[in-house]
């Protein structure tokens, strides 16, 4: 068996090689070698707690058997899951850190002398309070997720679900979560623990709810920085190094992406949390006035005969394109354009679909090369130089009312200069409004061509007239 | 007088917090969604306590409520390590350079 010292010192090298996992990620060339060094990490902290556990038990062969078992469903679910169910999975993963925290910090309330926190009834005050955060905190991601796996699988509706005193009610349930865990600390009481768990579900699901498909994005983000806070709190609990600093960089690194995805969006993470976006909006006397303006729409030749003309394409996904799975038949159209000498680029705003990333990953996947597409800031100045832009499946974050319009409500969100190419090939289902419940000016400009059909089917006709 | 264990943990966490901010910011967008997948799987290290809870029981008693509950975490954990590690990889894999061929 490893001393304490020993086993201690392992675990700060995986915490290290965590760390160069996450560093690797810094270009694509670098990181698949950062994802070996964060698998070498995980295999030295198992091993490590294996070597340093005093006399083996029977429980061993138990704890292989689970092991295995959990090992298999998740390589079984890698292997299986189309890229276009990432951001699903990526919100299911987190539940489960929520609930092995959750289950780990009952494991350690119920038997304390196993990890040498004091004995039931009498667990040290400072491991007890380490506990119940990491419980508290487990339970809400537990749930949360729940509710945002949910919502984009489609099995609940993504627009947001809003009642009478909700923001008081949820108030009053995190005040009350302090509460019982000062009476905990004080009493050591078993049923405060389990009361603890219980509303720290309860507000993990009333949080989420009231918040609509399209900010997804930083709900996701926003659970994986609290899945790290739940690690590092039972970390602090196991006084287990690689247990806080792996903690420590996931509650950052989510936190960076809720920021990011908030200010793609140019709204406070308060106002994203706080939910109800889109539902009340529809103000409906300009929204009624706008329906009349004429549109000019045209078929899958006109956008060929468009694109074949043009010396430089800039092609802008959205979630559209990811629902409509249309992303291989995109390749194929750029294919052919490129062909004919036709400059081609991606252009990926950064919410665009419902995780940070998203777009890029199903780019990828349609074997698009990462070194034509391109961030928000890198590529807005060359729409004026492009000769047609082609939107598929994006909406809001190409309306140029958020660069006009100082009382729309997505007034001062960044948003791509699509209205400056010479033309504008808009494909989408009907004029119906995006998440934001506004109306988009693009859809009326003098250069805009409307494509109304499904993104695939038109991506596939327009690639057969090229 | 002797410096409480804690404050050393508690800087280990500080100092973490630090490092996260510059490493993550330093991640390429276009890789947010495999940041996102491989955070899971790190944070899946959550499966040493587990273990430790599994191995708690005597040889008597393998299965008492405290030992379950590690068993179940275990199970959970391994899911999300093998599913994160896993998938990152798959997606990372796809993430290729313009040929030079043409």
């Amino acid at each position: 068996m490893l001393s304490a010292n020993l086993s201690a010192i392992f675990y700060l090298i995986s915490g290290v090689l965590f760390i160069l996992a996450l560093r690797g990620l810094s270009s694509p060339e670098t990181s698949r070698q950062g994802n070996l060094f964060g698998i070498l990490g995980m295999i030295i902290a198992i091993t490590v707690t294996f070597l340093s556990i005093e006399n083996f038990s029977t429980g061993l062969v138990v704890v292989l058997i689970f092991l295995l078992i959990g090992g298999l469903i998740g390589a079984f679910i890698a292997y299986k899951i189309p890229m276009t169910a990432m951001p699903e999975l990526v919100a299911g993963f987190h539940s489960l850190v929520g609930l092995a925290a959750v289950f780990v910090a009952i494991a350690a309330f119920l038997n304390p002398e196993a990890f040498n926190l004091g004995s039931p009834g009498n667990i040290k005050l400072g491991s007890l309070i380490e506990m119940s955060i990491g419980a508290a905190v487990g339970a809400i991601t537990f749930s949360g997720s729940i509710i945002a796996f949910l919502k984009l699988q489609g099995i609940m509706s993504g627009s947001p679900i809003i009642f009478k005193g909700q923001h008081p009610l949820n108030a009053l349930i995190l005040i009350s979560i302090f509460v019982i865990t000062y009476l905990l600390c004080s009493t050591q009481s078993s049923n405060l623990f389990w009361i603890l768990l219980a509303i720290s579900f309860l507000i993990g699901f009333l949080l989420i709810i009231p918040i609509g498909g399209a900010d997804m994005p930083v709900v996701i983000s926003m659970l994986n920085s609290y899945s790290g806070w739940a690690a590092a709190g039972i970390g602090f609990t196991l006084e287990n190094t690689a247990l806080i600093i792996t903690g420590a960089l996931v509650g950052s690194s989510g936190a960076i992406l809720s920021y990011i995805m908030c200010k793609g969006m140019n709204r406070s993470f308060f106002n994203v949390i706080l939910g109800g976006f889109g539902a009340i909006e529809q103000q409906s006397a300009s929204a009624k006035d706008k329906e009349q303006r004429p549109v000019k729409s045209g078929n899958a030749d006109d956008a060929a005969f468009l694109m074949k003309n043009a010396s430089f394409v800039i092609i802008v996904p959205g979630y559209g394109m990811a629902v409509a799975q249309a992303q291989h038949a995109l390749r194929e159209m750029v294919d052919k354009l490129k062909k004919n000498d036709i400059k081609v680029s991606y252009a990926i705003h950064p919410v665009a679909g419902r995780m940070p990333g998203h777009m890029n990953v199903l780019l990828a996947e349609a074997n698009v090369p990462y070194d034509e597409v391109f961030e928000l800031e890198e590529i807005n100045n060359d729409f004026a130089n492009a000769d047609v832009a082609f939107i598929i499946g994006a909406n809001d974050v190409t309306n140029p009312v958020a660069k006009t319009d100082p009382q729309s409500p997505i007034y001062g969100m960044p948003v791509l200069d699509v209205e400056k190419c010479k033309s504008v090939l808009f494909v989408k289902r009907s004029l119906s409004p995006g998440y934001a419940g506004i109306d988009n000016d693009l859809f009326y400009k003098e250069n805009t061509l409307m494509l109304f059909a499904d993104a695939k089917k038109m991506t596939e006709d327009i690639t057969k007239n090229l | 007088m002797e410096i409480d264990p804690f404050i050393f943990r508690l800087s280990i966490f500080i100092l973490s917090i630090f490092i996260g901010y510059y490493v993550v910011w330093s991640v390429t967008p276009s890789l947010h969604t495999p940041l996102m997948s491989v955070t899971n799987a790190i944070s899946s290290v959550i499966i040493v306590g587990a273990i430790i809870a599994g191995l708690a029981g005597n040889s008597d008693s393998t299965f008492n409520t405290s030992s379950i509950f590690g068993f179940l975490a275990i199970s959970l954990a391994a899911i999300n390590i093998f599913g994160g590690f896993l998938v990152t990889q798959r997606m990372l894999a796809m993430y290729k350079k313009k040929k030079k061929d043409k």
